[in-house]
């Protein structure tokens, strides 16, 4: 093709520069932008038409001109080299090494923005992950190919959290060594701080799990635009270890409501209708074809799993960002700040919690045949225990029948040993249920309903005096 | 043939292009990329995309087709599951599990041979509607009807193997031209299908789950809205009705919602079968699969392709349901191409029109007699459609405007999914509108006194509600026995009632006789503890009836056995409170 190198930027605005004359520029092609200073950047096309390309710019726009300033259609897509040697590699937020290490050189380059899987081709999610965190395990179990986001807030450990799950998660009954080497984790980071992303990189190298993880790094100090490329590195070079290379790929992207807020920016940018508290119209769509790049393939042994985080603004979940995430994610685990003051960790409120994919990854023959009726009975009891804690503040604890002080007391027993266990501490699926058990003996036998009478027998009897 | 102007994401300009039409199908660039007119001006039209656009550049040609987006429609359709605008995405599969662009294909299988058997002979008087053979799709008898417009004898009928593009039939019209007949025929899916008549509504759409059936009952030919937040059980309830609901074709459109979904969908609907023909559920089942991340432009036709789909069947004289998961998606998608062109927004973004838009969309349902001159089918369409409101905060555009146009109402209710009560449908905010169409079937096909008995349940549910609201402030040993014991009956009504396991193979479903004697037998406990109250039994002992339990127990009966517990529980009931009164 012939040189497509323009020097005719007429406007300059926010991260969006519109260059004149180009004609054939392709939508969503790159380009490469040769400041006066000689200084490289890369862009994207947002809007092509006859006389007129709208660029957005990865990076910020500091020492661009309308005179000087070079602008190159490479003619590509945006395109990411991918190999296995990525694995134990760190990038930054456009995929380029930062690690000291080589390029990654890579017959196969793949298109970043991704196609949707075919949902006829789609295989069905079985696999039970043990995170060893009884209020994941239990009551919003995690299956392969799942994405289950974690709704947190700011100051509160999602972080810790995600690592602990990283650390830990197995396929019960398959942790035998070949399993393990096949798991692998990407870890993309969009603008959050230096201090996160090396206590990430720190527990990393100290569990060995470096030389198994691919990072991706776009700290809160790097360009805000290119954070609308990181989880889409991530999620290529996830497919392909995952549907090219059968490896079990667990996927973190954090921080999700920093990338919406640089969808928003370029949004306000381009003068857009705003939709709900700024942010684009799109956004759903947008997010979509995020968090869909999960999941399993007929004939294929590897999956992608994902576990966004995202920090709800002011807590809110009903926030814009929440909100469509909890429409596109098969669930969410939901972190409390009443839980993290009461010195609780890790502070997961099992009410608004939901796993979908649940029913599919449970029962006798992934974990036990109790699991489901003893998760849902702990949900019911501790629901109870907590609807009477407010009734406590108003009439005392003296008003309560003895059976709803049972309940009362299970609530606060459930959080203090079931919800909180250590950072280090990695309970096998059985330990979680009998855990389960043993708080489900202070509530009297008529009040269990939701558990199968044999199995009361089989597995709670033992508890009950 | 036109040239692309501008690109922009899912809408594109095309220049030159004069003489197209609005919603005229175009190829858009050398891909051939799938599109629609929706805007003309001067020789400039907007197009929606229905692929990703992505690379496209200005100059590349535009390609008028001359025909508006349309569905194949014939044998094949069922068990087919297809994306927004009928691509079937078995076939699709077959070159890869990433859907790829600019790829055509027919939505209906060519080679396939159906056995085509005439119910007409030739000479025969015919015209639009009427049928002239059948065809067996599975257990369907897929009646081949006189297409639109076309008035006149038949010249020749075949019988014998064919496929769906063959000419089965020839009819000489008025004008002496002759019309080829063959099975597939197409559709404009933006234009409702003509009928004869709508109909009063008066069968209800039985759907074996207990809290509709019996309290807010959905119409043959209705429709309903389900809002809800997310994790509120919304398509869980949808997916429910399509396994159990009583219609002979079901088109469940998966608009904008979750890939993982699609395929429990897809895996569980084979192995699953139907409760009242004892077949595989897929046999009776049209899929249309637009998942989240495919294209916008896409979903937003999902919804024209599936109704239009179910059209075609009621036409036949068939009940059919269609449930769509969710219509907020579909309405975001008018909302992101009416943003990307640019248009004067409405509230919360969303174009001016929406409300129109889902007003014509509920306007296609109903209970119709079909097209015909030869003798009188009725069929019907009834829709469910799922509204995914913002925070689950239904003041918003989509779900107000859904409410104004359907008649039931399934209030899903977050803080009950928190409880894990399912089907979290709330019986107080909820609503059907068809009580009174539906009293007389219910009066002769379940019982007399089974409006009686919904009423007064309903009734003790208002009070316990406001009784709630005096428990919150002093507590439940502050009531009278009497009031308590309301609240034992509402909890018995609400957990042995209301609640259902969709995952229980048993209480999955149940028929409206098991509902009857369920709830007769949860009144009748309540109407003799409170005259064994009266009767200055204590509390305590009414409270701790072993029958209690075994009422607990009713929804996991089996449905032949249901009568007789019914009849032994209440004979208990009898003995108990009798004796220490």
């Amino acid at each position: 093709m012939a040189m497509r190198e323009y020097q005719t930027v007429s406007e300059i605005f926010g991260p969006i520069v519109y260059v004149e004359g180009v004609g054939d520029a392709a939508y969503g092609e790159t380009v490469e932008i040769t400041l006066p200073s000689g200084e490289k950047k890369k862009g994207q096309v947002l809007e092509t038409s006859k006389n007129m390309a709208a660029v957005q710019i990865f990076g910020n726009t500091q020492g661009l001109d309308t005179k000087t300033t070079s602008v190159r259609f490479t003619g590509e897509t945006l395109r990411l080299n991918v190999s296995d040697e990525m694995l134990g590699r760190v990038f930054n937020g456009l995929g380029e090494p930062i690690d000291g290490g080589p390029s990654i050189i890579s017959k196969e380059k793949i298109d970043i923005q991704g196609a949707a899987i075919n949902p006829y081709s789609r295989a069905e999610l079985h696999d039970f992950i043990q995170t060893g965190i009884s209020t994941i395990d239990t009551t919003n179990t995690l299956v392969r190919g799942q994405k289950l986001p974690i709704f947190s807030a700011s100051g509160l450990p999602h972080n810790e959290l995600a690592v602990q799950i990283a650390r830990q998660a197995t396929v019960k009954g398959k942790s035998g060594g070949s399993e393990k080497e096949n798991f692998v984790v990407i870890f993309a980071a969009m603008g959050i701080t230096n201090a996160e992303a090396s206590f990430f990189m720190r527990d990393f190298e100290k569990t060995g799990a470096l030389e198994r993880s691919v990072l991706f790094l776009n700290l809160a100090n790097d360009p805000s635009i290119e954070r609308l490329i990181t989880p889409r590195m991530a999620l290529t070079t996830a497919e392909y270890l995952a549907f090219e290379r059968d490896m079990q790929v667990l996927v973190i992207l954090t921080d999700m409501t920093n990338y919406c807020d640089s969808l928003r920016e370029i949004a306000a940018a381009r003068q857009e209708v705003p939709g709900r508290r700024g942010y684009p119209g799109y956004m759903y769509t947008d997010l979509a074809n995020i968090y869909e790049r999960a999941g399993a393939i007929k004939g294929k042994k590897g999956t992608v799993t994902q576990l966004p985080i995202l920090s709800m603004p002011e807590e809110d979940i009903t926030h814009p960002i929440p909100d469509l995430t909890g429409y596109i994610t098969e669930g969410q685990i939901v972190l409390s700040r009443d839980l993290y003051r009461k010195g609780i960790y890790p502070c997961i409120d099992v009410l608004p919690s939901l796993s979908r994919l649940m029913s599919l990854g449970i029962g006798g023959d992934k974990t036990r045949d109790d699991h489901s009726g003893v998760s849902s009975q702990l949900y019911a009891s501790y629901a109870e225990g907590r609807d009477l804690r407010n009734l406590v503040a108003v009439v005392g604890e003296e008003a309560l029948t003895e059976r709803d002080k049972k309940f009362l007391h299970f609530a606060d027993a459930f959080e203090k040993q079931f919800v909180s266990q250590g950072k280090y501490e990695n309970r096998t699926i059985e330990q979680s249920l009998d855990l389960g058990w043993e708080l489900l003996a202070g509530i009297p036998e008529g009040e269990l309903k939701r558990v199968k009478s044999e199995h009361i027998e089989k597995y709670g009897r033992k508890f009950r005096k | 043939m036109g040239k692309l102007k501008k690109i922009s994401g899912p809408v594109v300009t095309a220049e030159l292009m004069s003489g197209s039409q609005i919603n005229e199908v175009v190829t858009v660039g050398k891909e051939k990329l799938m599109g629609e007119i929706i805007s003309l001006k001067g020789a400039d039209a907007a197009i929606q995309v229905y692929e990703d656009t992505t690379g496209l550049k200005p100059g590349e040609p535009v390609e008028s087709t001359g025909n508006s987006l349309s569905v194949e429609l014939g044998p094949g359709l069922l068990s087919g599951v297809f994306d927004g605008i009928q691509r079937p995405l078995s076939v699709l599969s077959e070159s890869g599990s990433f859907i790829q662009r600019g790829v055509s294909i027919n939505s209906l299988d060519r080679k396939k041979k159906w056995d085509f058997l005439p119910i007409m002979k030739a000479g025969a008087s015919v015209s639009a509607g009427d049928v002239i053979g059948t065809v067996k799709e599975f257990d369907v008898e897929h009646r081949i009807m006189v297409p639109a417009k076309v008035i006149g004898k038949i010249d020749e009928i075949k019988s014998g193997k064919f496929t769906i593009e063959d000419t089965i039939a020839t009819i000489k019209d008025k004008s002496g031209k002759t019309v080829k007949i063959a099975m597939l025929q197409r559709w404009p899916v933006r234009i409702p299908r003509p009928v004869k008549e709508k109909r009063r509504i008066e069968l209800p759409l039985l759907t074996g789950t207990r809290i509709i059936d019996t309290f807010f009952p959905l119409a043959k030919g209705g429709a309903s809205a389900i809002p809800g937040p997310f994790g509120s059980g919304k398509t869980v309830a949808q997916t429910s009705l399509a396994k159990f609901c009583n219609a002979k074709i079901i088109v469940y459109i998966g608009c904008g919602e979750r890939g993982n979904e699609m395929t429990e969908v897809l895996t569980e609907f084979p192995k699953l079968t139907d409760p009242h023909s004892g077949k595989p559920l897929m046999n009776r089942t049209v899929l249309i699969a637009n998942t989240s991340n495919m294209p916008v432009a896409a979903r937003e036709a999902s919804i024209y392709t599936g109704i239009t789909i179910a059209e075609y069947y009621r036409d036949m004289g068939y009940d059919v349901a269609l449930m769509a998961d969710s219509t907020s998606r579909w309405a975001e998608a008018m909302r992101e191409i009416s943003g990307r062109m640019e248009e004067m927004p409405g509230e919360e973004g969303y174009p001016a029109y929406l409300t129109r838009k889902l007003a014509e969309f509920y306007e296609r349902t109903g209970r119709t007699t079909c097209l015909s001159t030869n003798g009188d089918r009725i069929g019907s369409v009834t829709a469910v459609g799922a509204v995914s409101p913002a925070g689950g905060d239904i003041s918003e555009p989509v779900s107000q405007g859904t409410l104004r146009v359907t008649k039931v109402f399934w209030a899903l209710d977050a803080a009950l999914a928190r409880r894990r009560h399912y089907p979290a449908i709330n019986w107080l905010k909820s609503y059907s509108l068809y009580h009174d169409d539906l009293e007389q079937w219910y009066d002769e096909n379940v019982a007399e006194d089974f409006y009686d008995l919904k009423n007064r349940a309903m009734q003790l549910l208002q009070k316990e509600s406001e009784l709630q609201n005096i428990v919150q402030l002093i507590g439940p040993d502050a009531l009278p026995d009497k009031e308590r014991l309301v609240l034992e009956a509402t909890k018995m009504i609400r957990e042995d009632f209301l609640q259902q396991n969709a995952y229980d193979s048993i209480d999955a479903q149940s028929t409206l006789t098991k509902q009857y004697h369920m709830l007769k037998t949860i009144l009748h406990f309540y109407d003799k503890a409170a005259a064994a109250l009266s009767l200055e039994m204590p509390f305590d002992v009414i409270v701790n009836a072993p029958e209690k339990q075994r009422i607990s127990q009713m929804k996991r009966v089996v449905e032949a056995d249901v009568e007789k517990t019914c009849k032994t529980i209440t004979a208990e009931i009898d003995a108990r409170f009798q004796h220490k009164g």
